[in-house]
Order: structure tokens, then C-alpha cells, then sequence
């Protein structure tokens, strides 16, 4: 199963009046069990394609399937938000119950699940996330810190324990612990569970590190969706539409003007390690 | 929840977006009181022309107007509805034994449903041709002498500047919450009155929370640029009282003075 995106095309109306797109004519698929990065400038229509992956945003034109279920059909809306689960930019802002239980427990009782259900979930994702259900339980949400309060949050939506798993910058304002707490967590869920991972990022180091799959957005349009290694490959066209590579990739771009024979494929540490390893540094 | 015009303003060039906030403040409170004055729905058209004529002279587009008016739609219906059935007159157009349609109570839910058009209408008129800054600074200057009696003018300005401000901030965020909430299989659609109120919780509590958060930086950014109430504060912007000001006022008051003529003629 997957998400099959089809013809997309979604333009804002302002005032009465259609603006220009900002999603021009989306055609392709998210396969299970991947984890896809999508990357693009700030107004390229990250979000708003996001937010029609459970149909936030109903489909204008064009169409939207996520398991088989159509989205422009109201009643699948509603089967497809618990499958797609969204974490929203800063998402601690959205918490508001008394303790950190009652949080989290309100996505799987509005699936209508049972006490025991729920309360099996809620304490499951709680553990997930790292907030230990005997110590974070009933606290208020609000005394807690920011990086705890974030990772409440995100239980709230591991709790349905969706197939789809779509974050919004996940990582923004976090120091660089919060940030690989965040990551380890994502590739857990998508080694131990399969859940499908889509992100948004503005680090391509991250993307690199994580991603299986890339998605560049450019003022709409599809700009490239393939492996990582051979979007960050494109790094003069990445840089051109304001976006950048990764650090390795860009020190072996830096070690190629000055001669040194090696790939512009390699984005990852471990990869340049493994490059150096093998033995094929030759000064 | 995007398209309240109530409030809004369009920026723009005219005479009328060029008078003082004062003036146009001043204006409206004349021409509240022109359409009071009129009892009888035929000289509303005295008012009715000195909008048209503000209308006309702002360049403000016709559907701003109509788009100001339709969140008073069903109050508008009911007030005419509730006329047309409790007034009672002599001019029967209608028996149904147990209720008249009478002349009168045609004409007075008319008159009544124009007088509020009328109102609303004027009212917006002046949101649309004065941004929200100008229209609190012209409310400080006015309440200015009552610093007299220790009447907070500048701190009930600024009070109103800054909610005015977080209008569009607070609901962008609320729609923010919304969404989050939605994508938690939140329904805030279907169920009695009671389930869609309690539905509303979750997206009130975190917009009451970031509200203080930012009521908290604002304060704490607002006293780090020196800022410590109105004594002494100069501003960029001084509002000045020009001459197209007190021919606005003048021509004002010449409708008001037709208007007063007219009712006295005709009574």
C-alpha cells in the first residue's frame, strides 16, 4: 500500500479570487516503509501539499489515495486521518489537556477505542518519545520543558499509531540533543514498527542521514524526487533554487577543486568514511 | 472564519483616506445622529447621499460595503420579521384573524432594517479609509482632555492598538490548532450544542496560553525599548488639522443642517 498522489493542483483564494498556484500538478507515489524527506524554499508549497495527506485541505484538482482511500471523499477523510498521523510545526503549542496523560490519550479516544486500548497506547508512546508513563502521567503538560513538552506532543499522534507519519520541521528550535532524540525515534518507529516517515526539513544533513527518498518543491512544481545521493548529486541546480547540500557533500566538492579524485554522490558521514576506508584517497 | 470584514481597511489615496482620523471620527458621530434624527424612511435619503457622496470620494470598491453588512444578515431578518409582526396599524393589507399585515408595520420594519443598514454601512466606512493606527491615535487625541479627571487615554490607545494587531496573529494561530486538533480526529462538526462547545477546548486553551506567551514577550519587548507609558512620549506621526479637514467638517454640517430644514418643513 501507499500514497498515490495524482495531478495535484491547489491554488489559495483570497478575497474571492484564486491566487496563483501553489501546487502545480503533483504526480507521484510515497511508497510504504520509506522515509521521505521533502525539502524546497520557504513558500514552495511544503506545507500546503502536506496538509492535503489527510486531507487538511480538501483536493481541488487532481486526487489524493492513501491505502485506496480517495480523499475527496468526506467520509474516507475521516478513515485516513487516523492512518496519517501530522505533527505540526512547534507542536507543543497545540497541547491543552490537565496532565500529559489526557493529552496523548486524545487522539486514540477520538478513534473510539477502548479504556484499556487507550491506555495501553498512550503509555506505549509516551515509553516511544522517552517521557516514562509513571513519572510524566499526571503532570500538566504545561510545567514541562520545551523539549518535553515537544515530545508529548508527538506522542499525542504516535498514540493512533497512524501507518503515515507526517511532521512539519519536527526538529526547529531544538538544541542538538533534542534534535537526535527526535531522529532516533523516527528511524525506530520506521525499523521496528514500518511506519511510513514524510518529513519537512531545512537540514539537508539530516535528509542525508535519514532519508530514503527526496521530494524538492520548487514554487509548486516537482524540482526532483529521487534517493538522496543523486538529488544532492544536482548541487549547482539545489543551489540556484536557494536550497544547499549536505556539509559532506559540500566538502567533497571542496576537496574536488583542488584535484582530489572522489564522487560528488556522498552525503553522508558514514559514507565518507567508508570512501576513506576503502582506500581510494590518494594525495 | 478568513473573510470578517468587520474592521478592515483598505489602504488607499483619497481626500477621505487623507483627513485627520479626528475629522472622520467627527463625521461619523454626525452622521449617526442625521440618521437618528430621521423618523420617517424617506429622508433617510439625506443620510443615505452623504454616504453615497463619502463612497463615491474614498474609491472604496462597492463590495467592501456589502461584504461589511453580511455578518448582520440574520439580525437584520429577524428585526424586520419581528416588526412586521408586532406593529400594529390601521392600514389592514392583509387579515389572517389572528394576525394584520398592516401598511404601517410594512414601513416601520423598512425604516428600521435602512436605519441599521445605514449605520453599519457608515461605520465601516470609517474602518475602511482609516488604518488602525491613525483611527486609535485619533481616539487618544479626543480623550486626551479628559487626562483631567486621570482618564487613561494614551494606555487605553495603546491597549486597543495592540488588540487590533493581534487579530490576524490570533487567528492564524487558532486555525494552526485547529488543524493539529482535526488531525487528532478532533470533530468539531457534528454533535449537539453542548458536545461543539465542549469540542471547542482544545483549540481555546492553547490559544488562551500562547495569547499570554505573547502578551508576556510583547511587554518584556516593549520594555526593552524604553517604553513606559505615555508621559513624555513624542510621536513621528503628528496629526494635523488641515483645511480639507474643516471643509469636510463644514459640508458635514451642512447636511446635518439640511436635514434638520427638511424635518421641520415636512412635520
Amino acid at each position: 500500500m501507499s500514497i498515490v498522489i495524482d495531478h495535484l493542483t491547489f491554488a489559495y483564494t483570497e478575497g474571492g479570487k484564486k491566487l496563483e498556484p501553489t501546487l502545480k500538478d503533483l504526480t507521484f507515489t510515497i511508497e510504504e516503509g520509506s522515509f521521505l524527506g521533502i525539502i524546497g524554499h520557504t513558500g514552495s508549497g511544503k506545507s500546503t501539499f502536506v496538509k492535503h495527506l489527510n486531507g487538511l485541505i480538501p483536493c481541488e484538482k487532481g486526487t489524493v489515495t492513501v491505502d485506496g482511500h480517495d480523499l475527496s471523499d468526506k467520509a474516507e477523510r475521516r478513515i485516513v486521518r487516523s492512518l496519517v498521523g501530522m505533527v505540526f510545526q512547534y507542536p507543543e503549542y497545540q497541547l491543552f489537556a490537565e496532565s500529559v496523560f489526557e493529552d496523548v490519550a486524545f487522539g486514540p479516544r477520538n478513534m473510539k477505542l477502548d479504556a484499556d486500548e487507550v491506555k495501553k497506547r498512550v503509555e506505549h508512546a509516551m515509553e516511544l518519545v522517552g517521557l516514562e508513563p509513571e513519572r510524566f502521567s499526571a503532570r500538566s503538560p504545561f510545567e514541562l520543558s520545551g523539549g518535553e513538552r515537544r515530545r508529548a506532543a508527538i506522542a499525542g499522534v504516535l498514540a493512533m499509531q497512524p501507518k503515515y507519519l507526517v511532521l512539519d520541521e519536527p526538529m526547529a528550535g531544538l538544541d542538538p540533543l533534542g534534535r537526535k532524540e527526535i531522529l532516533t525515534l523516527l528511524e525506530k518507529l520506521r525499523t521496528e514498527s514500518g511506519c511510513t516517515v514524510i518529513m519537512i526539513s531545512h537540514s539537508m544533513d539530516d535528509i542525508a542521514n535519514h532519508a530514503t527518498k527526496v521530494l524538492v518543491l520548487e514554487q509548486g512544481s516537482v524540482f526532483a524526487y529521487d534517493t538522496p545521493r543523486a538529488v544532492f548529486l544536482r548541487a549547482e541546480e539545489l543551489q540556484r533554487i536557494g536550497l544547499s547540500v549536505p556539509s559532506v557533500t559540500k566538502i567533497c566538492i571542496a576537496l574536488q577543486k583542488k584535484g582530489v579524485q572522489i564522487p560528488a554522490s556522498i552525503c553522508t558521514e558514514q559514507a565518507l568514511i567508508d570512501w576513506f576506508k576503502e582506500g581510494n584517497f590518494h594525495a | 472564519m478568513r473573510d470578517i470584514t468587520l474592521g478592515q481597511y483598505v489602504a488607499g489615496n483619497s481626500v477621505i483616506h487623507k483627513l485627520d482620523p479626528r475629522t472622520k471620527i467627527a463625521m461619523m458621530i454626525l452622521y449617526i445622529v442625521m440618521t437618528f434624527l430621521v423618523k420617517k424612511i424617506w429622508f433617510m435619503a439625506i443620510p443615505f447621499a452623504y454616504l453615497v457622496l463619502e463612497l463615491i470620494l474614498s474609491g472604496i470598491s462597492l463590495r467592501y460595503i456589502v461584504n461589511s453588512l453580511k455578518p448582520i444578515r440574520f439580525l437584520l431578518i429577524f428585526m424586520f420579521l419581528l416588526n412586521l409582526f408586532f406593529t400594529s396599524g390601521e392600514h389592514v393589507w392583509l387579515d389572517l384573524g389572528f394576525w394584520k399585515l398592516t401598511g404601517e408595520a410594512v414601513m416601520q420594519s423598512c425604516f428600521l432594517s435602512v436605519r441599521i443598514i445605514l449605520l453599519v454601512a457608515g461605520a465601516s466606512m470609517l474602518t475602511l479609509t482609516t488604518s488602525p493606527i491613525a483611527l486609535t491615535d485619533g481616539i487618544e487625541r479626543l480623550f486626551m482632555p479628559l487626562k483631567v479627571f486621570h482618564f487613561p487615554a494614551h494606555e487605553l490607545a495603546m491597549m486597543m492598538t495592540i488588540a487590533l494587531r493581534f487579530v490576524p496573529t490570533l487567528m492564524d494561530e487558532s486555525e494552526k490548532i485547529r488543524n493539529a486538533q482535526m488531525s487528532r480526529g478532533a470533530d468539531f462538526e457534528s454533535g449537539n450544542i453542548f458536545k461543539r462547545v465542549k469540542s471547542m477546548i482544545p483549540i481555546l486553551i492553547p490559544l488562551f496560553v500562547s495569547s499570554f506567551r505573547k502578551a508576556d514577550e510583547l511587554a518584556t519587548a516593549m520594555e526593552s525599548r524604553c517604553y513606559h507609558g505615555g508621559d513624555g512620549r513624542t510621536r513621528l506621526h503628528q496629526l494635523r488639522f488641515q483645511k480639507t479637514d474643516l471643509f469636510a467638517i463644514l459640508i458635514t454640517l451642512l447636511f446635518v443642517a439640511v436635514l434638520i430644514v427638511t424635518l421641520v418643513l415636512f412635520s
